[in-house]
């Protein structure tokens, strides 16, 4: 069970109060692009084992969005952070980097 | 006019260690907008009678009432029967503003649970910290009651008032009655 802070409205509760909608920080290909960006953007998803950055919605509570940087292994959450942003905030980077020093902050979405 | 008819008729359930009971017809407005904006704040306390709440929070005056739901949504309570007049007065303050404020009256249902163990009833149905030092008089909370979206807040230790929506009142009646169950009680949260 995720213990998960909602920026928004400052609420912290578990899981199933909040829902899950995939990988953040996708770049949008719409009508004009390539078919293989516009597949790419559709349908190709990261699937890390470790660091990775979601998009969740307070859907029970105050119902906005916002994203959260977790571990897909050991369901650490290293923290959530503003619907309104294209890349993670550096505090969110240098924490995950505190914590999992193996990791490459090249990998975060910019 | 027709008399206004809440979702079970002001259905009571005195049998459990908690007594779970709708409240009669309530007015309630929501106003969404920009809740940092000036003309915004003004309107809404002009209308509620209540200083603006803070975030998640619930300001009351006598039986008028604001709540902060999200960043930019308020719940406003008053009487059922003075809703036309302020949904009124506030849409007209807030000509030019980009907002929307709407008489929800009659698409919620509300229930008090009163009673020495009442937070154990929200414990056992909500992801809430129930604890009287974490959920406190004056706190306002949305959120999961079992399978349907609901909000809360304590009027009074030892009263919790809770609104969900109209189409889930008969489901929100029987959950709260079973979690209320005498001889129920976990007696968790004795001080």
């Amino acid at each position: 069970m995720l213990t998960i802070h909602c920026p928004n409205c400052g609420v912290t509760a578990e899981e199933t109060e909040f829902h899950a909608h995939g990988e953040a920080h996708l770049k949008r290909f719409g009508p004009g692009s390539s078919e293989d960006d516009f597949e790419s953007y559709l349908f190709m998803r990261k699937n890390p084992k470790g660091v990775h950055f979601e998009r969740w919605r307070h859907q029970y509570g105050c119902g906005k969005w916002f994203h959260v940087a977790r571990c897909t292994t050991t369901l650490e959450i290293f923290g959530s952070y503003s619907a309104q942003t294209t890349e993670p905030p550096k505090e969110i980077i240098n924490h995950i980097e505190n914590r999992r020093p193996d990791w490459n902050a090249t990998e975060a979405p910019k | 006019m027709s008399d206004p008819v809440t979702a079970l008729k002001g259905l009571k359930n005195t049998g459990g260690f908690a007594s779970i009971s709708e409240v009669g017809p309530t007015g309630m407005i929501t106003l969404r907008g920009d809740l940092s904006a000036k003309p915004v704040i003004k309107a809404a306390v002009a209308a509620s009678g209540v200083t603006m709440p803070e975030q998640g929070r619930i300001g009351s005056e006598g039986n008028h009432a604001m709540a902060w739901m999200s960043p930019d949504e308020l719940l406003i309570l008053c009487a059922y029967g003075d809703v036309h007049d302020r949904l009124a007065a506030l849409n007209k303050k807030l000509s030019g503003q980009h907002t929307l404020a709407v008489n929800v009256s009659d698409a919620r249902a509300m229930f008090r649970v009163r009673g020495a163990h009442a937070r154990e009833v929200i414990a056992k149905v909500a992801p809430v910290d129930m604890h009287p030092d974490a959920f406190t008089p004056g706190m306002f909370r949305r959120t999961r009651f079992a399978q349907v979206p609901a909000a809360f807040w304590m009027p009074e230790p030892d009263v919790v008032q809770v609104i969900c929506f109209r189409s889930v009142a008969r489901y929100m009646y029987d959950l709260l009655g079973m979690a209320a169950q005498s001889r129920s009680e976990v007696g968790y949260f004795r001080r």
